[in-house]
């Protein structure tokens, strides 16, 4: 049990008669990766929210590191790292003052948050721009000093929300493997994302999270493994074409969905499918084989894909 | 009310203020000077000429500038609770980075008000030695005036503030700005005794914080009479303090406790 970090059951966020979260029950432990993957509105910021102790529940258990958020709020966020999904950095002071702002907001002294500056900004890469003014930075600059700067209290767990969204792919590999060093030295990190990618990449473990519930939990690989066929094959059709053919595929794979531009097959059997294909002379425009991915469980669980 | 947490909010905010305060010399001290200029001493030549020996005895750079003291801090007290408190709430969503840490909805708005005190102080202080350096007002006592000014100021800001949070859009600024604060500006006695004004209105500037500020300043400057007795004005400033500080914090925590 000390090991669990994070217990929620039936937690619950309401916005008025609007349910945000609907009852969640997961558990983060010591050190590991959990991940939130779920579209817009899912609830994952109500949720990071209420853990970090800076949004009410409205039903339900939560326990984070021990303490009731509910009613040890300072306390709690003292040990906790947090990096929003809307960045909050101060564009008017220099990046090492941003740092030194929020180090004196957990009441550190000035020698201390010296030598960790020196750190977090080597660590971000961002050592020479330790007097630059945070307005003046890129945007992957800039997320990279929100996790230095939620690190400055040398939190016992990291919260992202988004961490990622709105990056180029150049910036959110840099990100990503900022992350994974942190994960190496053993911080445990809680993030939400709507990026497939990403939850594959840095969650040890996770939850599907739709419209305020959980549709789903487990690592990445036992989740495609339950949910998806270990390969898919996407052909694409003319426009208008797929909606008077998808009735031909029942008997190719063992499962098949149709979306607006393109129709899926899940098969063990990708060949067979594929020779199928050809010997119907369906002629789609293109065909690919692809390895399932979150994607795919994510459609099958809720019937949509997760970026619309 | 004076935590360690809500001194820090206190420090980011003098901070801050080093990084941007070439924005603020214009309203706070270039504004008030070129009235003290304009109003005080050149329509004050004309006024004087008329009132030989003053009105009491006093010329009309001083009543002038012993009332623009108070006024003028006013202003910026009201200008503190305007952009300073939007900003953070909708586009730079400090308060929210603010909030993850150990500090509290509580320590955000009693460090916002101490700072305000604060740089109250340096306002009227930058308009006091002036006012000294041009001679408009006694070096003796012109000191006096700085106290009042700020309570009345920091009283004034609660309640902008408030209503700022309360109204939470940019528009409501600019109204509220010219039909609260500039009305209050030219009818606060600043620039000519209220007691010039038909009878009727005279009700309505007793409510006003900024008379009670431009009164006390003025007494304890230039020991004019007020208007009604000082221990009235510091009660009253003190009441708008206390009640615009509540009401700041319920709607902080109404906005921000979500
Ligand atoms: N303060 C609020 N008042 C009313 N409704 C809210 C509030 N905050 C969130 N909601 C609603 O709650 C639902 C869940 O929002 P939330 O921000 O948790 O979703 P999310 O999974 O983080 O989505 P996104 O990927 O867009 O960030 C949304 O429908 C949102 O409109
Ligand atoms: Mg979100």
């Amino acid at each position: 049990m000390s090991d669990t970090l994070i217990s929620a059951s039936n937690l619950q966020k309401r916005f008025g008669d609007f349910e945000a979260v609907a009852g969640i029950d997961f558990e983060v432990r010591q050190g590991e990766s959990f991940g939130f993957l779920g579209p817009n509105g899912a609830g994952k910021t109500s949720t990071m929210r209420m853990i970090g102790a800076v949004s009410p529940r409205s039903g339900g258990d939560l326990s984070v590191l021990g303490l009731d958020p509910g009613e040890s709020g300072a306390e709690l966020r003292a040990r906790i790292g947090v990096v929003p999904q809307r960045d909050n950095l101060d564009d008017e002071l220099t990046v090492s003052e941003n740092l030194y702002v929020y180090g004196r907001y957990f009441d550190l002294k000035r020698p201390t948050i010296e030598a960790r500056t020196k750190e977090l900004l080597e660590f971000a890469q961002l050592s020479d721009r330790a007097d630059a003014q945070v307005e003046t930075l890129s945007g992957g600059m800039k997320r990279r000093l929100t996790i230095a700067r939620a690190l400055i209290n040398e939190p016992e767990m990291l919260l992202l929300d988004e961490p990622t969204t709105g990056l180029d792919p150049q910036a959110r590999h840099v990100l990503w493997d900022r992350l994974y060093r942190l994960k190496q030295r053993g911080v445990t990190l809680i993030l939400t994302t709507h990026y497939m990618d990403e939850a594959e990449q840095l969650c040890d473990r996770l939850v599907v999270m739709d419209k305020g519930v959980i549709a789903a939990e487990g690592a990445p690989h036992q989740l495609i493994a339950k949910y998806a066929s270990r390969e898919v094959v996407e052909l694409r059709f003319p426009v208008g074409v797929e909606a008077d053919l998808s009735a031909e595929f029942g008997h190719m794979a063992e499962r098949v969905e149709a979306l607006p531009d393109r129709i899926l097959l899940y098969t063990d059997d990708t060949d067979r499918s594929i020779s199928m294909v050809e010997d119907h002379h369906l002629e789609p425009e293109t065909m690919l084989v692809r390895r399932s991915s979150l994607e795919d469980v994510f459609l099958r669980l809720t019937g949509r894909s997760l970026i619309d | 009310m004076a935590t360690p947490l809500t001194l820090r909010i206190v420090e980011y905010r003098a901070r801050y203020f080093r990084r941007t305060w070439r924005g603020t010399v214009v309203s706070s001290f270039i504004n008030p000077l070129l009235y003290l200029l304009s109003l005080g001493i050149g329509l004050g030549k004309l006024v004087d000429a008329n009132l030989p020996g003053g009105v009491d005895g006093i010329t009309f750079v001083a009543f002038v500038a012993s009332g623009l003291l108070a006024a003028a801090t006013m202003q910026s007290g009201a200008g503190e609770g305007m952009y300073p408190v939007l900003v953070p709430f909708k586009w730079s969503f400090t308060y929210e980075g603010q909030l993850a840490t150990p500090l509290s909805i509580a320590s955000i708005v009693n460090g916002h008000f101490i700072w305000i005190a604060v740089r109250l102080t340096m306002v009227a202080a930058a308009f006091t030695i002036v006012s000294v350096i041009l001679g408009a007002l006694p070096a003796d006592t012109a000191w006096l005036g700085i106290f009042p000014a700020v309570l009345s100021g920091v009283a004034f800001s609660t309640v902008i503030t408030a209503a700022v949070v309360k109204a939470f859009v940019p528009q409501a600024l600019a109204g509220i700005q010219r039909f609260v604060v500039i009305p209050m500006f030219l009818f606060s006695g600043a620039f000519f005794p209220v007691d010039q004004l038909p009878g009727w209105v005279q009700p309505v500037t007793r409510v006003i914080p900024m008379w009670h500020g431009v009164e006390l300043s003025r007494w304890l400057i230039l020991g004019l009479e007020p208007g009604v007795a000082p221990w009235v004005s510091f009660a009253y400033l003190t009441a708008v303090l206390i009640a615009g500080w509540g009401a700041t914090m319920y709607l902080y925590r109404w906005r921000l406790w979500q």
